[in-house]
């Protein structure tokens, strides 16, 4: 019997439903209930055929760009409830106190914030909006390869759904989020944790590589005509750079996974202590994927910034091309600096002082941006809309995390300060502050492009004030804890002069979660009060680039006629030379199909990752075949496109003529 | 500036009003081939794990006694062989000549079973002989950068009889023209890679 039932469940049973805690009990049944509520109200407004038909099979760019900010949002949200929990148990569990949190609890907390938060909040929202600005940007009318852009967002979303599968059935990893060797191995991880860890990660690595080649490929090749690539826009020049990243360091850790998934199924030696294996093999490969991608993360949020100083500094951006340089130097540069995360592995110090200098050279070109950003603002009219005040608190943050990166590139004092919460300041310093308040500047300036109307300022105030606020009052005492020695990752403390800084540090979450729930606001009251913050000119900042051309939200086609570029800024061109907009003439547009392969394609991606986590072989199999053959079945439909008529596109144009006429436009 | 910037005064055209012609599937071959290159970095980290562990026998069987060149040079020249006939199969699509693409195609995928078999037969002597990739990291890494070759071409068969089912139904039409080149790449490209493999792997192993 019991055999029976292992062969059907694999190692599933009801022991691995985590029914003995309170806390997990109490948000299954939230979420359960909250999702619930949602399927039933899907059901009840007869949403399922048009989210199926508008959006899940949809090939359209912006649309699959929405859906992963969306993606990134409700990710942020289950992100930030772990790192609500970890600054409560530090908090309280000093001396007698334990806190409420168990180690093992504890453990798999941290691993799955840093987990989430790089991989399910941070690239979905980077990787969201730069497919939904950077086709506009060029003038596209889409990306490269739309069905397979549709494949990668599912990609992405089934990682996140195994990550978050992991909360009610099984266990998270317990090892950090890079799921370091050999703890990471089965000697010392033998539960489903890890497994989970891995095939989350592969199968969103998957869609992130795809979406990198995806972009590459379309900055490359669909510009508009005349936009030569010191035209394109910096925004369009930073996710060049970040996707040409991705291709390049995002197989690095398919790699390093794939070794690590054979020691643990097959029973390889690649990270094991014995049958000479190396451990620190693991480190160096996972770090020269991991190092990259923190520049994946940035470069785009440099990109932002740039747009948005420009736009509302009201001046071409200055030293455009110092700007380009500065982003390439930095490209080449993240493969040159790996060894930094790891001085204390012991690799000598003529090996240390290698991977220190490039370190600290970094800062060269990252200084030029950030002195091209006050140039850009010097003498001009600023406006403080709320995305320039999201990259105001960016130059003003990003420079105090910065210079702590600096401090922590010397090999001596990171003698010191490894893996203390000094390490931990500085990258939230640079990931908040760079990346999180990038993402927030973009969505502010974006959003009216992508729904025709701007996001309510008031809210926006709000959250912007708890964001900085809470994110100084929350790190700071970390840097100073950091500086008196204390490690990272730690569940209880001995000393009790310690508890004031993380009760301080605690509150600064506190006054965080108000910003993340005033932003929920701010897009709740910018949708009900949508008529009042409309758009219809398609250009609400009076902005330079070429996405704010066409109108808000763009067609389906963005542009009628492709735009012929003459100069960088090409859209403050058009206007400045008094370009004419056409209104007659409109030819049938040839676009992609919607299709439903990708959504299939990931769901049996998301059984056969399951399947493996829990040993369940006979479905592992069975979703492996289904996806090769739903593959290969895909191949076989060569109808891919259709045309969008004349017809069409004139009663769309016309009905933006009119209203660019009551505009007086 | 440069040459589009028009002198001061005239407005420029800033609309294409004519639909210019693009070729569907414009971006697939530079896709392909970026999506190889990231495909390499996959081989050049098992390459690093071979360059470090090559020599991690844990007191277990090592190169030396393990590797039989002959046999190795054998399969060596099947993929060769197997790339040579891919080539033929290209030369015969530019020529439009649909039963000869077929034919060479066929061939290929023949010696390209061939060298499978081989190193299908190859692997299960070793684990026969208690030399599994359980057995040391030397042989985790072996059996990881040889087999994920052994995958990749794996791949590619079923990949090029999808192909010849859909010649055979469509024909040499553009679509198709243009997966016969992507599979083109893609198969000189683990050419490539198993040339590393021969060298780096079995010759370099061999005289240890």
């Amino acid at each position: 019997m019991s055999d029976t039932l292992k062969m059907i469940f694999g190692r599933l049973s009801i022991e691995s439903l985590p029914i003995h805690e309170p806390i997990v009990v109490a948000t299954f049944c939230g979420v359960a209930l909250g999702g619930i509520a949602l399927l039933g109200a899907l059901t009840y407004f007869r949403l399922w055929g048009y989210l199926w038909k508008e959006w899940f099979t949809t090939v359209d760019h912006k649309r699959i760009g929405i859906m992963y900010m969306v993606l990134g949002l409700v990710m942020l949200l289950r992100g930030f409830a772990d790192a609500i929990m970890m600054r409560g148990q530090q908090a309280m569990a000093f001396g007698a106190n334990e806190g409420y949190l168990n180690a093992h609890h504890y453990d798999q907390v941290f691993t799955a914030h840093g987990v989430i938060m790089i991989f399910f909040v941070a690239m979905p929202f980077v990787t969201g909006l730069m497919n939904f600005v950077v086709p506009l940007q060029i003038g596209a009318r889409d990306v490269s390869f739309p069905f397979l852009n549709n494949f990668s967002f599912w990609m992405t979303a089934a990682g996140a759904a195994l990550v978050m599968a992991s909360l009610f059935i099984g266990e998270f990893a317990r090892t950090g989020w890079l799921a370091m060797a050999p703890l990471s191995g089965l000697d010392y991880s033998p539960d489903v944790g890890v497994d989970y860890y891995v095939w989350a990660l592969q199968i969103a690595g998957v869609g992130t590589l795809l979406s990198g080649v995806n972009l590459v490929a379309t900055i490359v090749k669909m510009r508009a005509p005349g936009m030569g690539l010191m035209k394109m826009p910096i925004f369009t020049w930073t996710a060049l750079a970040t996707n040409i990243l991705i291709v390049a360091a995002f197989p690095v850790l398919t790699a390093v996974l794939a070794m690590l998934s054979l020691d643990r199924y097959v029973g390889t030696h690649f990270f094991t202590n014995t049958a000479g294996g190396n451990p620190m093999m693991y480190v160096n490969m996972i770090w020269i994927w991991g190092h990259p991608e923190v520049y994946i993360l940035i470069l785009p949020a440099f990109g932002v910034f740039s747009e948005v100083t420009s736009t509302f500094s009201s001046k071409r951006l200055f030293g455009y091309t110092s700007m380009v340089y500065a982003v390439l130097v930095i490209t080449i540069l993240s493969y040159l600096v790996w060894l930094h995360h790891f001085f204390t592995m012991g690799s000598g110090a003529s090996v240390n002082s290698f991977f220190g200098i490039t370190t600290m050279i970094i800062s060269i070109p990252t200084g030029a941006k950030i002195f091209n950003w006050l140039f850009t603002m010097y003498k001009g009219r600023i406006r403080f809309e709320l995305p320039m005040m999201w990259t105001i608190a960016f130059m003003l943050t990003f420079v105090i995390g910065g210079m702590t990166g600096v401090m922590l590139a010397v090999p001596p004092a990171d003698f010191v300060l490894h893996n203390s919460l000094f390490l931990v300041a500085h990258f939230h310093n640079v990931i908040i502050g760079g990346v999180l308040f990038g993402m927030f500047a973009g969505i502010n300036y974006w959003w009216p492009k992508a729904f025709g109307f701007k996001l309510d300022k008031k809210w926006g105030l709000v959250s912007f004030w708890c964001w900085v606020v809470g994110f100084w009052v929350a790190f700071t005492p970390l840097y100073v804890l950091g500086l008196m020695g204390v490690t990272r990752r730690l569940r209880h403390f001995d000393d009790p002069s310690l508890q004031i800084w993380f009760v301080i540090a605690a509150i600064g979450a506190a006054i965080i979660a108000v910003g993340i729930a005033a932003f929920l606001l701010q897009i709740f009251v910018s949708i009900r009060n949508r008529e009042a913050l409309r758009d219809e000119t398609g250009d609400p900042w009076n902005a330079r680039t070429l996405e704010w051309a066409t109108s808000s939200p763009p067609p389906a086609y963005n542009f009628a006629f492709s735009p012929i570029i003459h100069d960088l800024d090409a859209w403050y061109d058009m206007k400045s030379r008094g370009a004419v907009r056409p209104v007659s003439g409109y030819l049938p547009i040839h676009m992609p199909k919607n299709t439903w392969a990708g959504i299939v394609l990931a769901g049996f991606s998301l059984g056969f990752g399951f399947a493996m986590i829990w040993y369940i072989w006979w479905l592992a199999a069975a979703s492996f075949l289904g996806l090769i053959v739903t593959a290969i079945a895909h191949t076989f439909n060569y109808d891919r496109d259709f045309y969008i008529t004349a017809e069409e596109v004139t009663e769309t144009e016309n009905a933006r003529t009119a209203v660019l006429a009551r505009h007086g436009a | 500036m440069s040459a589009t910037t028009v002198p001061k005064g005239k407005t420029p055209v800033f609309y294409q009003l004519e639909e210019e012609h693009h070729e569907p599937g414009g971006s697939t071959l530079l896709g392909f081939w970026m999506y190889l290159m990231s495909d390499c970095l996959i081989f050049a980290m098992l390459f690093a794990a071979w360059g470090v562990y090559g020599t991690s026998y844990a007191g277990g069987p090592t190169s030396h006694e393990l590797f039989e060149l002959p046999l190795v040079a054998v399969n060596t020249a099947m993929l060769l062989f197997s790339s040579i006939t891919y080539g033929f199969a290209m030369i015969a699509m530019q020529e439009q000549r649909k039963g000869a693409v077929q034919a060479w195609l066929l061939l290929t995928a023949v010696f390209g079973a061939a060298f499978l078999g081989i190193e299908l037969y190859e692997f299960s002597n070793l684990i026969h002989e208690g030399a599994g990739p359980w057995r040391s990291a030397f042989l985790s890494s072996f059996f990881t950068l040889v087999g994920t070759h052994g995958l990749h071409v794996t791949f590619g068969l079923i990949w090029l009889f999808t192909l010849m089912v859909q010649i055979g139904r469509k024909g040499l039409i553009p679509a198709n023209v243009r997966r016969l080149q992507c599979l083109s790449l893609f198969w000189h490209f683990l050419d490539v890679i198993w040339i590393g493999v021969f060298t780096f792997v079995y010759l370099f192993g061999a005289m240890r």
